[in-house]
């Protein structure tokens, strides 16, 4: 009985150590890195976090200006820019204005980075050219009403391919993400049923498939099931040289994801902006003939008024460096950059940021 | 300059050496007892830290948190049952799996096995305890799941004809509660394993001789002299890898297909409750699903405490029925 419990305890501990000293090791880790000389922090989507932390080090190296990042999501880094926690946030999905309204340090700026897109990607074996889709289609099979690949829904957009008899497996995102947000978004403004029965979010309730963590959850799941489709990001796809399908824009095109195809949808819709806007955009289904459809942008956040003038001043420093010299590094990581236009109206909308210190 | 009578100097040494020694005592009694007061304070404050965020939850929800099965964050829905069920399920499904094994493993080690073995063997299976969750959940999408869903899965609905049963039925996509249930057996195991040899080897050599004296196989011994002695640690120790199995979140979200839905068949995806947290979690802004998945990990406490509980009483029935 004693050497039981004496048993049971050793293994309690050992148990408890072990799960301690794996947290604590990490929290020990971003200790020694926030104890560094920092000069702002920042916290957020994941989906940039890529192309920031290229950012940083480059901008980093050219004035000193160290940056930390801590790539924990979008909701977190709402969460903590709400907070004031941190010096910026970064988001792939815009504040609502709930969300905005209930930030502690007033109104919160919206700037857009980079752009960055979902694609479709499938695993058929002894199909190889790339398969086309209308939104229509891909509603119909995220939401179980195409059950076999060889429907007539999808043959009918696909001639001269040999569909085979089998299965449709749905592969989504399991855990919160801005990549389902922009996948359901796409689908509740091109294909109006898919508004009223699943509707947009992080998560939503899938009709049908199964459920992976992370880009790589869903593209392990496609890969290794024959009949699965899922959809990952544009960069993840393209790194891991996923099968990507070519997708209906609003013009009627065929269009492949590229970086020039996202970047082209971000135009088509910057044309149209009115001069006041607060660039809280949705560009999903945008127009023009080379748009890609499934495509967004993804912002920092940063509180108009700055409380601390000094930090203010190289915040607004960096968005400006980034906004011009940060965007040509954008497509060698496979982000597609802002429409130099838009870059340029941007950039201009720096000044209003307030650093006069003044609450 | 003046020097003290030496014998005053001995007896005062003397003195302050006996007032050290309280003191020391006195110290290390607090030193201790402060140890023992820091880790049930914890709890409290955890629990309390929990219970408060999760509140805005259960009043506004009440009930419908267990007993509805609609997750649904866009529809203001939240009704975690399939993950309650997909927890117990799961670790269950575990449990049949690992308690046989591990029992066998403890029996052979403790009584047929080489003494040169018994080190080598004991010593790996107690290494299973040491690999991180991720590693297992990789094993399994990479490993396990192919593994099911071409040979396993087919052979169990198919040659064995157990797709007649609900349990077995459905098509096999490889990511399901089975694989959950079996990833959990093994991160389960070496628990198990490891308490029910130690109790059995702590089992007096006068019980096994005075069982064979009378007569008795060596398996007749170890049926009805040793484990009944050892009942009560090999129930702890199925408790502890109960325990392992209920909280495991990283491996589970990997290969349980995060299907928030009640299925008969271990065939079909299902979805835990620590996966539901840690899937929602780090995006979720809305404050009334925070304080949901906060509320799911309120239930989850309080599954863990009442099994907790009656692994105490199960141990204290079972030693109580025991001539010690």
């Amino acid at each position: 009985m004693r050497a039981m419990k004496l048993a049971a305890l050793i293994f309690f501990v050992v148990g408890c150590s072990k799960e301690g000293a794996n947290s604590s090791s990490t929290a020990s880790s971003t200790a020694s890195f926030s104890s560094q000389s920092v000069d702002l922090t920042g916290a957020g989507a994941t989906f940039p976090y890529p192309i920031y932390s290229k950012w940083f080090s480059d901008y980093a190296a050219r004035t000193g200006v160290k940056i930390n990042y801590q790539s924990i999501g979008s909701g977190g880094g709402i969460r903590q820019l709400s907070e004031g926690t941190v010096d910026f946030g970064a988001s792939d999905s815009p504040m609502s204005d709930d969300e905005l309204s209930k930030a502690k340090g007033g109104p919160i700026l919206h700037f857009p980075t980079v752009l960055g897109a979902d694609v479709i990607t499938y695993n058929l074996p002894g199909v190889t050219a790339a398969l086309k889709f209308t939104p229509a289609a891909i509603a119909d099979i995220f939401s179980g009403r195409i059950k076999k690949w060889n429907d007539t829904r999808i043959a009918s957009l696909n001639p001269g391919v040999t569909l085979p008899a089998q299965d449709i497996l749905v592969v989504h995102r399991s855990d919160g993400s801005g990549t389902t947000y922009i996948f359901t978004d796409y689908l509740s403004t091109a294909v109006p049923s898919w508004k009223a029965s699943v509707g947009k979010g992080k998560e939503v309730k899938w009709p049908v498939g199964l459920g992976a963590k992370g880009n790589e959850g869903v593209s392990g799941q496609v890969k290794q099931t024959p009949g699965a489709i899922g959809y990952v990001e544009l960069a993840y796809a393209k790194q891991n040289n996923l099968p990507i399908a070519a997708i209906r824009n609003k013009d009627g095109q065929f269009v492949a994801a590229s970086v020039d195809a996202v970047t082209a949808a971000g135009a088509g819709v910057a044309k149209a902006l009115p001069a006041n806007t607060d660039y809280r955009l949705s560009i999903v289904d945008a127009p023009g003939a080379t748009s890609y459809p499934i495509s967004s942008f993804t912002w920092i956040l940063v509180y108009q008024h700055q409380t601390d003038a000094v930090k203010g001043k190289k915040l607004v420093d960096f968005l400006n460096w980034a906004l011009t010299d940060g965007e040509k590094e954008a497509s060698t990581l496979d982000y597609a950059p802002l429409p130099a236009e838009m870059a340029t109206a941007v950039k201009a909308r720096l000044a209003n940021i307030d650093l006069t210190g003044a609450k | 300059m003046t020097t003290l009578p030496v014998n005053w100097l001995e007896k005062d040494r003397r003195k302050l050496r006996v007032d050290a020694s309280a003191f020391s005592d006195k110290f290390y009694e607090g030193l201790t007892a402060a140890c023992a007061l820091v880790i049930p304070g914890l709890v409290i404050a955890i629990a309390l830290a929990i219970f408060v965020a999760a509140w805005p939850a259960f009043s506004k929800l009440g009930f419908s948190i267990i007993t509805t099965s609609d997750w649904d964050v866009a529809g203001g829905h939240f009704g975690a049952a399939p993950a309650l069920f997909g927890t117990l399920v799961s670790s269950a499904v575990a449990l049949i799996i690992a308690t046989p094994l591990a029992i066998g493993i403890a029996i052979f080690l403790s009584e047929f096995s080489p003494l040169w073995l018994r080190q080598p063997i004991g010593f790996l299976v107690d290494l299973l305890a040491a690999i991180p969750s991720v590693v297992y959940g990789l094993w399994g999408i990479f490993v396990l799941i192919p593994l099911l869903r071409t040979s396993v899965m087919p052979f169990l609905r198919d040659t064995l004809h157990l797709g007649s049963t609900p349990f077995f039925t459905g098509p096999a996509y490889g990511p399901s509660m089975l694989a959950a249930g079996i990833i959990l057996a093994i991160m389960a195991l070496p628990y198990i394993s490891s308490v029910s040899r130690e109790v059995l080897m702590a089992v007096p050599r006068s019980q096994r001789e005075a069982a064979l004296a009378l007569g008795a196989t060596r398996w007749e011994m170890i049926r009805d002299a040793v484990i009944p002695y050892a009942k009560s640690g090999i129930i702890g120790g199925i408790m502890l890898g109960l325990g392992r199995a209920l909280g495991e979140t990283m491996a589970v979200t990997m290969v349980i297909g995060n299907r928030a839905e009640i299925s008969a068949s271990l065939f079909a995806p299902g979805y835990t409750m620590a996966s539901l947290i840690a899937n929602e979690f780090s995006e979720a802004t809305n404050d009334l699903h925070l304080s949901a998945l906060m509320a799911v990990g309120a239930i989850l406490f309080v599954i863990t405490l009442i099994i907790n509980a009656i692994a105490r009483w199960l141990v204290w029935r079972v030693s109580k029925g025991q001539a010690v």
